[in-house]
């Protein structure tokens, strides 16, 4: 039991039920709460991975500022969830939809599971992997376009969200 | 490292899960966390894969998916307000099955 | 690696830990005690003098107080979210102690360690460095700060509750962005991400960087009063405005927690700023490993001062006010600093220390004066005035 197998169990499996209480959950700021901690589990998880850049990245841009647009949202908008109990369409749609959904996940898993569960070795890595300084220097030495572009679409989004969402007059 | 097939597994487990969560939820602000979720996955699969192979163009692919969805989650609160504004009380997604406003 | 190291390693990050979060944790009725103090004495009054000598039992008497009252619970409340939401706030507040060094590297017989919770440990078997992206670490828990104000706002189950947690949070955010960028100016100057090599490049360049990053420190100090809440940003906790806030139904220990957020979230900017802008730990002229910690409580209990003085001299901000000075002119400023020192540190490496001061100074009185001048030009006029000078056309033309 070495301390990443330790980490692995009790970080994935906060993962997964996290997961899982997102899909699940009736209340609309619970699962934003659910996503949050998933958020979390997920990053220590990437420094387990040795991702050092990436984990904080996650912690501050998604779970510190896309998860408080979502709360915002939800509190701003008095969302409670009651739409769930609308009317369904098929006949028996919510046995139906859980045995499906379930068949999915259990497709999708077993799948994916066999194929590299050899222990096989992964590569060696350097002192500095993930670091604040490599990712930085991989991203302005080499990736230099996307990292424009990533800045063009965050306008985009910027101007789009901000029409999207002004006040019209009324005529 | 753990053999990466246990990453892989959890990470497939996550996207699944957000597949199936798109699907049956009818309320518009959770559809958008379980596109953010398997989004999630993907990053974690890219992570898990960069560190097996000692390459940091994962990372770098991660942080250009997390700005991305920074951007498409802005965008898509922001339609959901401005279909708020239209109709009172929740939106029920499945009905909203037409363009016309 | 022996087992053996891995236990000692352990029991000395163990000591660590308890040991700077007992120094953080009794800063808390420190300060609650210098605050009152110092606030009477700006409005020529005595503060508290009752309970014990000049008052100094006072903070104990208000936990006191706080631990007695009724723990109420609205009914319209969300009861996990409601009792999560303080500690919400609570913890990244404390987790954001575990990267600030007090003092620098003690070294017994073959170990050394740094005197930083995630710091340097060195011994024969066992090596581990310093969190790379310690700075990293303040801002993403600073950032899930904004959940337990947010929530607590909103589990409460009123409107008052709701809309100041939202304004508050919103505040939070919005000021989270200059206080990262402002960092950066210090950063660059040092050239790297990890604090205790911050503040052994101020030593180095025999300079604390405070002079040559003016800007950043003022940026870093107006976006520190507002993350957490103090005045003049204090109109969320304001009574006359929101009755409370998001906490306005919370009271005995849960009050208290959100209040010792705060006083916590206050030392750990100061203790940032220390150690960004006023030198650390390290001393002048002598270099004694034991007196570390000292001369960083001595700084930071300036900075507190300062905190303090701001508060009672300074009159409340207004709500719009305080969104248009983060944005519009905190953040420019910020980001034209690290520019600034880019540009410096790319095209003249070997300025001394005496150049980058003045040149930061300059730069500083530069900037503000140019900002303010634009701001307060605008104050007063209507958005379709300032667009009609602008461009010619006032708001009609772009509905």
């Amino acid at each position: 039991m070495t301390a990443e197998l330790a980490v692995f169990i009790t970080m994935g499996a906060a993962a997964a039920v996290t997961a899982s209480a997102v899909v699940l959950s009736k209340n609309t700021v619970h699962a934003v709460i659910y996503l949050v901690m998933n958020l979390f589990s997920i990053a220590v998880l990437y420094l387990a991975l040795s991702a050092q850049m990436v984990a904080f990245l996650q912690i501050i841009i998604y779970a510190g500022a896309i998860m408080v647009l979502f709360l915002f949202t939800v509190m701003m908008l008095n969302m409670t969830g009651a739409v769930e109990a609308a009317e369904d369409r098929l006949l028996k749609q919510k046995p139906l939809a859980a045995a499906l959904g379930l068949m999915l996940i259990a497709e999708v898993v077993m799948g994916t599971v066999g194929l590299f569960s050899k222990p096989s070795g992964s590569m060696a890595i350097e002192d500095g992997f993930g670091s604040a300084g490599e990712v930085g220097s991989r991203l302005f030495f080499g990736y230099m376009l996307p990292f424009e572009v990533t800045s063009i679409l965050l306008l985009a989004a910027i101007v789009g969200s901000v029409v999207l969402a002004r006040k019209k007059d009324e005529e | 490292m753990l053999p990466v097939g246990y990453y892989i597994a959890l990470s497939s487990f996550m996207f699944a899960v957000g597949a199936v969560g798109v699907i049956v939820r009818r309320n518009p602000i959770i559809m958008l966390m379980c596109i953010e979720l398997m989004l999630n996955a993907g990053n974690l699969a890219l992570i898990a894969f960069s560190r097996w192979n000692a390459s940091m163009d994962g990372h770098v692919f991660v942080f250009v998916v997390i700005t991305a969805a920074a951007a498409e989650a802005a965008v898509g609160l922001g339609i959901i307000v401005a279909v708020f504004r239209q109709k009172s009380g929740d939106i029920d997604m499945d009905s909203l099955s037409e363009m016309k406003g | 690696m022996p087992i053996s190291e891995l236990v000692i390693f352990i029991i000395v990050k163990a000591a660590l830990a308890v040991v700077i979060f007992a120094l953080w944790m009794t800063m808390v009725p420190v300060m609650i005690w210098v605050e009152r103090k110092v606030i009477a004495d700006i409005q020529a009054r005595l503060g508290p003098n009752r309970v014990g000598p000049f008052g100094i039992i006072q903070p104990i008497a208000d936990a006191v107080k706080l631990i007695f009252k009724e723990d109420i619970l609205p009914k319209s409340a969300d009861k996990i979210v409601y009792a999560l939401a303080p500690a919400m706030l609570m913890v990244p507040a404390v987790l954001a102690i575990s990267v600030i060094p007090i003092g620098g590297t003690v070294t017994i017989g073959s170990r050394s360690f740094a005197l930083q919770i995630l710091g340097a440990y060195k011994s024969p078997g066992l090596t581990v460095p310093e969190l790379d992206a310690g700075i990293l670490l303040v801002i993403a828990f600073s950032s899930l700060g904004v959940y337990g104000v947010a929530l607590s706002g909103w589990a409460s189950g009123s409107k008052y509750s709701l809309l100041g947690g939202m304004r508050s949070s919103a505040q939070m955010l919005s000021y989270e962005l200059p206080l990262g960028v402002s960092l950066l100016g210090p950063i660059v100057l040092a050239g790297s991400l990890k604090l205790t090599n911050i503040t052994n490049a101020q030593k180095d360049m025999g300079i604390w960087f405070v002079l040559p990053q003016l800007t950043a420190f003022v940026v870093f100090f107006i976006s520190g009063l507002s993350e957490t809440n103090r005045a003049p940003f204090d109109l969320p906790e304001a009574e006359q405005e929101l009755i409370g806030g998001y906490h306005t139904e919370y009271s005995g220990f849960r009050f208290a927690m959100f209040f010792m957020a705060e006083y916590l979230s206050m030392v750990t900017i100061s203790a940032l700023a220390v150690t960004f802008f006023l030198g650390g730990w390290r001393m002048p002229f002598i270099d004694i490993v034991w007196l570390g910690p000292v001369w960083f409580a001595a700084k930071v209990m300036a900075m507190l001062y300062i905190f303090v003085w701001v508060r009672g001299t300074l009159p409340r901000v207004r709500y719009d006010q305080l969104m248009r000075i983060g944005w519009k002119a905190m953040l420019p400023i910020a980001a034209i600093n690290v520019i600034f020192t880019a540009a410096i540190v790319t095209w003249m490496p070997n300025a001394g220390a005496a150049y980058l001061s003045a040149a930061g100074v300059g730069f500083a009185v530069l900037t503000f004066a140019f900002v303010s001048m634009v701001l307060k030009r605008n104050i007063g006029r209507s958005v379709d005035e300032r667009l009609k000078r602008v461009l010619g056309r006032g708001q009609e033309a772009f509905r």
